[in-house]
């Protein structure tokens, strides 16, 4: 018997109970929202339990909010042939925490965190071989941080004098153009701020 | 005496025509078994991910050409299809049947590819010379429905960019009438070539468990016994109206999966066949102004087509916050696209999960234990395109 998608939110909530911040289904799927002692625990039960069955991982990904306290969301995807239901697992932490790794669990996550770990620099625990996977050999920085410039820091060319590929800081003709899309019917940013000022200003008078 | 046993490294790719792109493998050797592999992959990375959140929605579409250069449409399906659950939009029902159409020549597209390239590497050329014949044809429908061989950046968001041009389905029926013999021959050649089933045969073998484990999909899954295919698992667009079979394999190798690749075409072409003798008319974008842009004709005598199709083209459309997980059937297994919106023009963050990843992972171990020669082997039949897998 295959569960459907709100029972197994229910069974979900009332087996893990605290584990749990938030639940909730969209587009036919579980968003799960935990805490990040809870996370080992909380893929383990949903792969073994009867119930959730979810016995494949399909992704890691980590979103990055620089202007939050705790910067990094991980986001685990996880899919149930049998009862054909994804769920999506949402946790919040640190810059600096370590996240234990999930290889035991799903032997697939060993490339998927080792790219979370390249693009993000979020560090995993007792992974056995944490190196970068898809930038370059001797690459620095996290590329998908959103501190991160899209052109990046340095740019490889051939020399001629020494006679070997270089790397060297990127030297721009033209900067990236990144146009201003607030409407203007509201106003532009820093035009609202100016009015607001100006308001402020009267106020105190 | 005691044998010593000394296993050498050896260097494979990054440019080696059985590598099927930019792999590098680092090969331990014990004589001719294989003991270790380590794939270095990266060689092809664009940094898709970092570019699509610097692009609003429509610039970010042709992107996903780039990614499986095989079956590109496919790729942009999903992109298409995150989007529009965000927007809540209906595709009209025409743009969905062309979508099907075209996401079903993808398939054999990159099929085709697969199958005579891994028989190019177990050393049979005459395939992949017939099969490339085959795939000129389709790609000459993509480029006179889009404009361009490859990279078609004709789904959408809201249907597709413009209607069939007059005569194509008409051609497209005609090619599907004659396929089925192509296939037959490619059969002929490789299917009781004993050389080939040699090769191929007991050679890579995934049980169900660890297809499960190691993430596998699509043809790598079902190789390997479990019927598992979006299409009919999930549907997606109109793909419930259509009646077609999910082939699954027994024992798992290489020789499966062929012939499982093989039987998709055929499922693929009854169902391009049934879409082109189904195909209602009407629209095949939405009629939304916001969110798909007017037709040229309207530019002319219409202040409301004009600005609309000048704030599409400049700013772009703004997607509702919230986040979505979508996945698509493509050829290579799924394909899923992970989007998060601010409200903005711009996606916040764009994960996309290639399915060539996570088979690619799975090199090493299933390779421990077999022959240098049938690296290429299961290369081939693992179906990995380097601009999916390195993004």
């Amino acid at each position: 018997m295959s569960t459907s998608i709100n029972d197994l939110e229910k069974s979900v909530n009332s087996a893990l109970t605290t584990a749990i911040k938030t639940s909730k289904i969209n587009f036919n799927q579980l968003f799960l929202e935990i805490d990040f002692e809870n996370l080992y625990s909380t893929i383990l039960y949903l792969k073994t339990n009867n119930k959730c069955k979810f016995r494949q991982l399909v992704d890691i990904t980590a979103v990055d909010y620089p202007h939050k306290e705790k910067r990094f969301n991980i986001v685990y995807f996880l899919l149930s042939h049998e009862n054909n239901s994804r769920v999506v697992i949402n946790v919040n932490i640190n810059e600096k925490t370590t996240v234990p790794s999930i290889i035991k669990i799903y032997p697939s996550a060993n490339w998927m965190e080792r790219e979370v770990f390249d693009m993000y620099g979020i560090v995993f625990k007792d992974h056995p071989n944490l190196k970068r996977i898809l930038t370059d050999y001797d690459f620095q920085g996290h590329p998908l941080r959103k501190d991160f410039p899209l052109t990046g820091h340095t740019e490889v060319r051939y020399s001629e004098n020494k006679k070997k590929v270089i790397n060297e800081p990127v030297k721009l003709e033209q900067a990236y153009r990144n146009f201003d899309f607030d409407s203007p019917w509201e106003g532009t940013k820093y035009i609202n701020e100016e009015v607001q000022k100006k308001k402020d200003k009267e106020k105190e008078k | 005496m005691v044998k010593q046993s000394k296993t050498i490294n050896l260097n494979f790719g990054p440019q080696h025509p059985a590598a099927h792109g930019v792999l590098r493998l680092i090969l331990e050797l014990d004589g001719e078994i294989v003991e270790k592999i380590d794939p270095h992959i990266g060689l092809l990375h664009r940094g898709t991910e970092k570019l699509i959140e610097n692009k609003t929605y429509t610039q970010a579409l042709p992107y996903f050409d780039r990614l499986d250069y095989v079956a590109p449409m496919n790729q942009e399906h999903a992109f298409a299809l995150a989007i529009e659950k965000l927007l809540n939009i209906e595709v009209p029902i025409r743009g969905q049947y062309i979508r099907v159409l075209f996401c079903e020549i993808g398939r054999i597209l990159s099929h085709l590819l697969n199958i005579t390239t891994q028989a190019l590497d177990v050393g049979a050329l005459t395939p992949s010379l017939w099969g490339f014949e085959e795939r000129e044809t389709l790609m000459t429908f993509y480029e006179r429905v889009s404009g361009s061989r490859l990279h078609a950046n004709y789904f959408r968001p809201g249907g597709v960019h413009r209607d069939l041009p007059r005569g194509l389905s008409d051609d497209i029926f005609e090619f599907c009438n004659n396929f089925p013999k192509i296939i037959d021959d490619l059969e002929t050649l490789l299917t009781d070539n004993r050389i080939f089933k040699q090769r191929n045969v007991d050679i890579g073998v995934v049980s169900k468990q660890e297809a499960l484990d190691y993430s596998f999909s699509g043809v790598m899954i079902r190789g390997s016994g479990i019927p598992w295919d979006l299409r009919k698992s999930q549907p997606y667009e109109c793909y419930k109206d259509f009646n077609f079979k999910i082939p699954i394999g027994k024992n798992g190798d290489c020789y499966d999966r062929y012939l499982c690749r093989i039987e998709e075409m055929r499922e693929s072409i009854k169902i391009m066949k049934d879409c082109i003798k189904k195909m209602p008319s009407g629209p095949v974008k939405s009629i939304d102004g916001k969110i798909t842009p007017p037709k040229k004709k309207d530019l002319k005598d219409s202040m409301e087509a004009l600005i609309h199709h000048f704030k599409l083209f400049t700013e772009g459309f703004r997607v509702p916050e919230g986040e979505i997980y979508t996945a698509v059937e493509a050829p290579k297994g799924e394909f899923g696209v992970y989007l998060i919106s601010d409200g903005s023009n711009k996606p916040y963050k764009c994960k996309i999960r290639a399915p060539g990843f996570s088979h690619l992972q799975s090199m090493d171990y299933l390779l421990k234990g077999h022959m240098l020669a049938d690296v290429p082997a299961v290369l081939g039949s693992l179906d990995i395109v380097f601009g999916e897998v390195d993004r």
